[in-house]
């Protein structure tokens, strides 16, 4: 099984958003700027007041790969990853699985939507195809 | 503008994969060797400095501390150091120039020891951050969990973006193979020295597109030793002194590899360029370069880095044959860590450093007298120029 990230004050809420289906993304409350990886102080203005907010969930694909290894004994090959520039969280990308079409079929500018994989308490994002 | 400080040895052991020789037999080879190579004894060392540290973050990426190979090889110092959060693989070499030149030591035995080959299992990858863990933290904790396990993943999505604005295809990468290979084979210590062709090269098997097979470099069990002296300390040693000119650790990026704006740069470009600053010498003055090729990608990343060529036009710089054998700027002569084996950027750095001694029998760059060397993939990344007076 792969490995679960461990939750923290600054990320549980990234990792456990997709429990009601919203992709969490960290904000600075003070000057709105957006925080990935989240942390728990804001790298622009070292304010420390973070708030998580939803974002749409979609996203423009930036880059991405076609992993054809194994990594590990029970990994099913090949799945494409994708990095996407987030929708209304500029400058933030999120790297996930892509599930729900051919990993062939993955290419740079493609609009992708945000699904969820829940592993105990985790709730990892995965791109589908936007409809 | 040179530092007040040398390279005067290097010494790599018999590297290989699956050696079954412990660490600490590859190291006190290294060691042997280097010693030899400056003309110095155990007794002259008084500094020791490595990267990462002891450190089990994944399986056989550092078996050996300051600490065990002090006691090892019976070494008194005065000064010692470890560097997990440095300029790259290079970050040992850097704090030594920095400890020789301020006085904290004389002569400083630099060292890096991997038995990664040896560690690798089906469960238990090399390179696999976390290997084995059931909770991970710290960046690679959103790659990694997300099935984004390997360097691979991320070197390959790199590439990707890459091709898609520049026009680059996996042929200029696969002469990036086997070009390297080609002078692996005039390396006998390099692991892989059977020819390879751009067939060859094309037809292997993906890992994570578009990088394939001959686009990774090879995990072996082995160490590499670079001995880094005090400007004066180092005109008694046997080999011509190797100043080092400038350094540069520059850091621009975050620290994890999907969040830089511009994924067609890296932290190389950021610490090449402020290498440049802290020196009057320019590309074209360069002989021979080192640059890190964990994977092939970066290969080309590092030429721009490096201002060998301009943004986008490493493809053109590499079809032109630049890099190759009988190039005008060589880079990876030894076979580089594709075709000779991944001693994480110290054995790009051996080999620089006997080129610039003239010592690389059957791939001998006439005349190199300076030598460039590009440590890291990703965010994190060193640079150094050497000059041979
Ligand atoms: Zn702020």
């Amino acid at each position: 099984m792969r490995p679960l990230p461990e939750l923290t004050p600054e990320n549980t809420a990234f990792w456990t958003g997709g429990a009601e289906g919203k992709l969490m993304i960290a904000f600075c409350a003070d000057c709105a700027h957006a925080i990935h990886p989240p942390q728990l102080i804001c790298p622009k203005c070292w304010s420390e007041a973070i708030e998580f907010k939803p974002v749409p969930g979609t996203g423009k694909v930036y880059t991405f790969t076609v992993n054809h290894q194994p990594w590990m004994p029970d990994m099913p090959v090949p799945f494409a990853l994708a990095v996407v520039d987030l929708d209304g969280a500029p400058g933030v990308r999120v790297t996930a699985e892509v599930v729900g079409m051919p990993p062939e079929a993955v290419a740079i500018g493609q609009t992708l939507r945000v699904t969820f994989a829940n592993i105990e308490d985790v709730w990892f994002p995965q791109w589908e195809p936007a409809q | 503008m040179s530092l007040n400080a040398a390279i005067t040895g290097v010494g790599m052991s018999d590297i290989g994969r699956k050696t079954g020789r412990p660490a600490m037999i590859h190291l006190a080879e290294a060691a042997r060797r280097a010693l030899e190579c400056a003309g110095l004894t155990r007794d002259d060392i008084d500094g020791i400095s490595t990267y990462p540290g002891k450190a089990d973050n994944s399986p056989g990426m550092s078996p050996l501390g300051t600490g065990e190979v002090r006691n090892a090889l019976g070494l008194k110092t005065r000064w010692h150091s470890a560097v997990p959060d440095g300029p790259s693989q290079m970050a040992p070499i850097q704090v030594a120039a920095m400890a020789v030149a301020t006085g904290q030591a004389r002569h400083v035995l630099c060292f890096r020891a991997l038995t990664e080959s040896s560690s690798q299992t089906a469960t238990q990858r090399a390179s696999i951050p976390g290997a084995g863990r059931a909770r991970l933290g710290g960046w690679y904790s959103y790659l990694v969990p997300a099935k984004a396990m390997s360097a691979s993943n991320w070197a390959g999505w790199m590439a990707q973006r890459y091709f898609h604005e520049f026009g680059m295809t996996r042929e200029h990468l696969g002469l990036v193979a086997t070009g390297q290979r080609a002078f692996a084979q005039a390396n006998p210590s390099a692991v892989m020295r059977t020819p390879l062709t751009m067939d060859d090269y094309l037809g292997a098997r993906m890992i994570s597109s578009p990088l394939g097979l001959f686009d990774c470099d090879v995990p072996i069990d082995g160490a590499c030793v670079v001995i880094v002296s005090a400007a004066d300390a180092a005109m008694d040693c046997a080999q011509a002194p190797l100043t080092i000119e400038a350094m540069g650790a520059a850091l621009g990026s975050q620290e994890t590899w999907d969040q830089r704006p511009d994924l067609t740069t890296m932290g190389a470009h950021d610490s090449a360029a402020d290498m440049w600053k802290r020196t009057d010498l320019r590309p074209a003055d360069v002989d021979v370069l080192g640059l890190y090729d964990g994977f092939s990608i970066f290969v080309p990343y590092w030429l721009e880095a490096l201002s060998f060529c301009g943004h986008g036009e490493a493809k053109d710089f590499i079809a032109e044959g630049n890099i190759g054998p009988g190039g005008r700027f060589p880079v990876n002569t030894g076979g580089g860590q594709l075709s000779g084996g991944r001693l994480h950027g110290f054995g790009l750095l051996h080999e620089v450093c006997t080129q610039l001694w003239g010592r690389a029998d059957g791939r001998q760059v006439d005349g190199a007298k300076v030598g460039a060397c590009g440590m890291g993939g990703g965010f994190i990344a060193g640079s150094m120029l050497l000059r041979r007076d």
